[in-house]
């Protein structure tokens, strides 16, 4: 082993974040996470189910918790790091004039921001009372508030619109989010259980189910909780007097325009690069992708690599990806690290 | 369109120069609502103290034969070049356009020359070989309702009549229509984008009253030249109007602000159409929704008398949303021309004869 | 022969892929780029004006395009009033109107080389 414990940067502490630490830990490395938020947690912290097993996110959350508490990590948190330069051997990372430290390694795992629906303003995100994001869903559902109108009323029948700021060339993100397909499902299976009367709808352009459970998930909505599917996007939304919205979509297979009036909207807004993606890559340290996700060195034999030697990155920095998939994104990124130092010595 | 991907349009402002403007009139505007650029004029060189140039010289832009397929793409930016050069004549380098028709077709052409500029230079050509002119572009190219909404505080300062309901002091509901041709060929050109361009309910609010949305708020009129110029087509534009009203009149608007000619027209026209046909009326008691364009609103707004403004051209009548709107005026002055002169009147206002 | 229907007068329903007449779908990919990547979403065929009150379809004049049905786009194509709202909400960000104007263009040409009637 090495004589003296190598110092690794984990910026951001999001699962990914928490993930990397731990298992870097465990293999004797000395860590320090830094959080911009009060918690360590992310979006997770947020969220009330998981697909496909409608999990708690709070037993993921909790278990990387505790596994945060080894003596060779150091938590900062309420801090975000403004600048990243390579001093000699070492990185030095600052926030603002506040923090300064070195590391001889980074790895980066700062995420995705949520889409801003209120971009894609066809669809009345922040002027329709009843038009409400995936997120908001999560949070109402977290709470155990129960899912009500803004007036108050049971809904008796919700639009769920897929690809929000999504594959869509005009909200400026021509990829695929890739998760929201199976959240809008696991969405519509949980509001059928909550509200047992009332009716829901899928408007989708393809449904990308690629787990390998999620295409079970997406029997059981249909089978099960009575969910229907409308393969068509939505042109637009609009208020009624009674605050019920009217949507407009094709029913593509029926090739005819459809006019519809639900109670509540839910959009399934898709993950974009984190804002702080700008600041690691103004400064050449690193190069971010055509979508403005971290680049990576190699897409096949170097996912976690960035363009530049020592920072490594793992989870939704990358490109979209699901709670699982971000946990072994992370475990990798650990191993990457390690082999890049035992190289070294 | 990869510029404007990630704007974030309730936020969006368009560039509006301050002053020195070169007036492009409309041609039907003229007919339709003769008072209307008139006002516009006086509000801006009275109320706004702005200098404006309404010039002899300038035509048609030619859209109307251009989207009745009888005119050229080519002719048609012959023509607008002809009124930008006259404008480099006159050293005036921003353009306010009345119409909105117009407005769609400079902004297309603008478009065009800057995505090909091979095409400017060929228009060069073509417009030194028929007139021997030169030109350049101007600076600032807007729609004379954006220049209402840029000094609508300085116009709701100078306020005679606010849009108040004077019997229950409550706002005046105002629905407003946008022209398709202002902002959804290109959002860019339009003040809050094409969705929900902020061009009207803009000035709306700011004198007091309160906007309507409802569910078919952006759907179109149905002008679409290509429909209405064909008579046995012209169900189809009334139809669209049609789909409008009965989306809207349940919020009971006072009345409709739109910024565009066409629109403006149908919907005070087509009001007493289908009144006649159906026996349906939208509005309170048997009478329409009044259609106000812009600048008579601004007008009334400010306190010139409506007849002064043209309002007795509307086939909806406005004297209810007069009276809630509490402006003074003469009902016997209606027929009155500018000399005091009696101009004739038409055999019945309104919607419904009965 | 009444009984022999299927045989005489009901033309098949199957699309031949062999029987494309392509060439309007070459002159419009070739000046027009963007129609490459339509996905069938349908958001145009949902905020279309003309789609509202009759019977047309913009997706499916895309469609008939690809599957060289041009009998029965140059009847349907006649419809479309050029408003463009189709080209605003594209998500692939197709200019939707200039594939209609070039099918236009394409149609009288086929027409007056007598290829069409």
């Amino acid at each position: 082993m090495m004589n003296k414990p190598r110092h690794i940067a984990v910026i951001g502490g999001g699962i990914a974040g928490m993930e990397t630490a731990s298992r870097l830990a465990q293999a004797g490395y000395k860590i320090t996470l830094i959080e911009k938020e009060r918690i360590t947690g992310g979006h997770l912290t947020q969220w009330s189910h998981l697909f496909p097993d409608s999990s708690d996110p709070a037993i993921v959350v909790s278990r990387l918790s505790s596994a945060l508490s080894h003596q060779n990590i150091k938590v900062i948190t309420s801090t975000e790091i403004t600048d990243i330069s390579k001093n000699g051997q070492y990185f030095n990372l600052k926030s603002g004039s506040e923090m300064s430290l070195n590391a001889d390694a980074i790895v980066v795992t700062s995420g995705f921001h949520l889409f801003d629906a209120s971009r894609k303003e066809e669809y009345g995100y922040g002027l329709f009372d009843n038009v409400l994001t995936s997120a908001d869903l999560e949070l109402m559902m977290k709470n155990e508030k129960p899912i009500r109108t803004a007036s108050g009323k049971k809904p008796r029948r919700i639009a769920i619109i897929h690809c929000v700021g999504s594959r869509d060339a005009k909200a400026g993100n021509t990829y695929c989010s890739k998760v929201c397909c199976i959240t809008g499902i696991k969405q519509a299976i949980e509001l059928n259980k909550r509200l047992p009367e009332c009716e829901i709808f899928c408007f989708y352009m393809d449904l990308r189910l690629y787990g390998s459970s999620f295409d079970g998930l997406y029997l059981t909505a249909q089978q099960k909780h009575k969910v229907q599917f409308i393969r068509g996007r939505l042109s637009e939304a609009a208020e009624k007097p009674d605050k019920s919205l009217q949507i407009k979509a094709e029913d593509t297979l029926s090739g005819r325009p459809l006019r519809m009036d639900v109670d509540m909207i839910i959009l399934l807004v898709g993950m974009e690069p984190g804002i702080s993606h700008n600041n690691f890559s103004r400064n050449g340290s690193v190069q971010l992708d055509e979508n403005g996700f971290l680049k990576c060195k190699d897409v096949h034999a170097a996912r976690n690599l960035t363009t530049q030697t020592g920072i490594f990155m793992a989870g939704t920095c990358i490109c979209p990806m699901s709670v699982s998939e971000t946990l072994e994104n992370a475990r990798s990124a650990a191993l990457e690290v390690i082999n890049y130092f035992e190289r070294k010595m | 369109m990869k510029k404007t991907a990630k704007i974030k349009w309730a936020d969006f402002n368009k560039e509006i120069a301050d002053d020195n403007y070169y007036y492009l009139r409309s041609c039907i505007r003229q007919n339709f609502f003769p008072g209307s650029e008139k006002a516009f004029l006086d509000i801006l060189r009275h109320n706004l103290h702005k200098t404006i140039f309404d010039d002899a010289s300038h035509t048609t832009c030619a859209g109307i034969g251009y989207h009745a397929d009888i005119v050229t793409f080519e002719t048609l930016q012959t023509i607008a070049a002809r009124h930008f050069s006259l404008m480099n004549e006159r050293g005036i380098p921003s353009a306010v356009v009345s119409c909105i028709t117009s407005f769609g077709i400079y902004s297309e052409i603008l478009a065009t020359w800057e995505e090909f500029p091979e095409e400017k230079e060929k228009i060069r050509a073509y417009l030194k070989k028929a007139t021997g002119r030169e030109f350049e572009v101007p600076e600032n190219v807007v729609h004379s309702c954006d220049i209402i909404y840029k000094f609508r505080n300085e116009i709701a300062a100078q306020m005679k009549s606010p849009l108040i309901n004077q019997k229950t002091g409550k706002p005046l509901k105002i629905v407003d229509h946008i022209g398709c041709h202002y902002s959804k060929m290109f959002p860019e050109r339009g003040v809050g984008g094409a969705e929900f361009p902020k061009v009207l309910t803009g000035m709306i609010t700011a004198w007091g009253g309160e906007t309507v949305d409802y569910p078919e708020r952006r759907h179109c009129c149905g002008f679409g030249f290509r429909q209405y110029l064909v008579k046995s087509n012209r169900s189809y534009p009334m139809s669209n109007s049609k789909k409008k009203f009965e989306s809207m009149a349940p919020y009971k608007p006072d009345a409709i602000l739109a910024n565009c000619p066409g629109c403006t027209m149908f919907f005070d026209r087509w009001q007493y159409t289908l009144g006649q046909i159906e026996g349906k009326t939208y509005g309170e008691d048997g009478n329409g929704i009044p259609v106000l364009t812009y600048e008579e609103l601004a007008g009334l707004v400010l306190g010139y008398d409506p007849w002064k403004l043209g309002m007795q051209l509307h086939q909806v009548d406005v004297e209810p949303f007069l009276d809630k709107m509490g402006v003074q005026y003469n009902p016997d002055d209606k027929y009155k021309g500018l000399n005091g002169k009696y101009i004739n009147q038409p055999d019945f206002s309104g919607c419904l004869k009965v | 022969m009444k009984d022999l229907d299927f045989l005489t007068s009901t033309p098949s329903r199957q699309i031949d892929y062999e029987k494309f007449d392509t060439r309007l779908l070459d002159s419009v990919l070739e000046n027009e780029t963007s129609f490459l990547t339509c996905m069938s979403c349908g958001g145009c065929t949902a905020t279309c004006s003309a789609g509202n009150l009759t019977n047309f379809n913009v997706r499916k004049i895309g469609l008939m395009l690809r599957r060289g049905e041009i009998d029965q786009l140059s009847v349907e194509i006649e419809k479309c009033m050029f408003c463009g709202k189709c080209t605003l909400v594209c998500p692939r960000d197709i200019n939707i109107r200039n594939v209609v104007l070039l099918i236009k263009k394409g149609i009288a040409l086929l027409k007056t080389e007598n290829i069409l009637s």
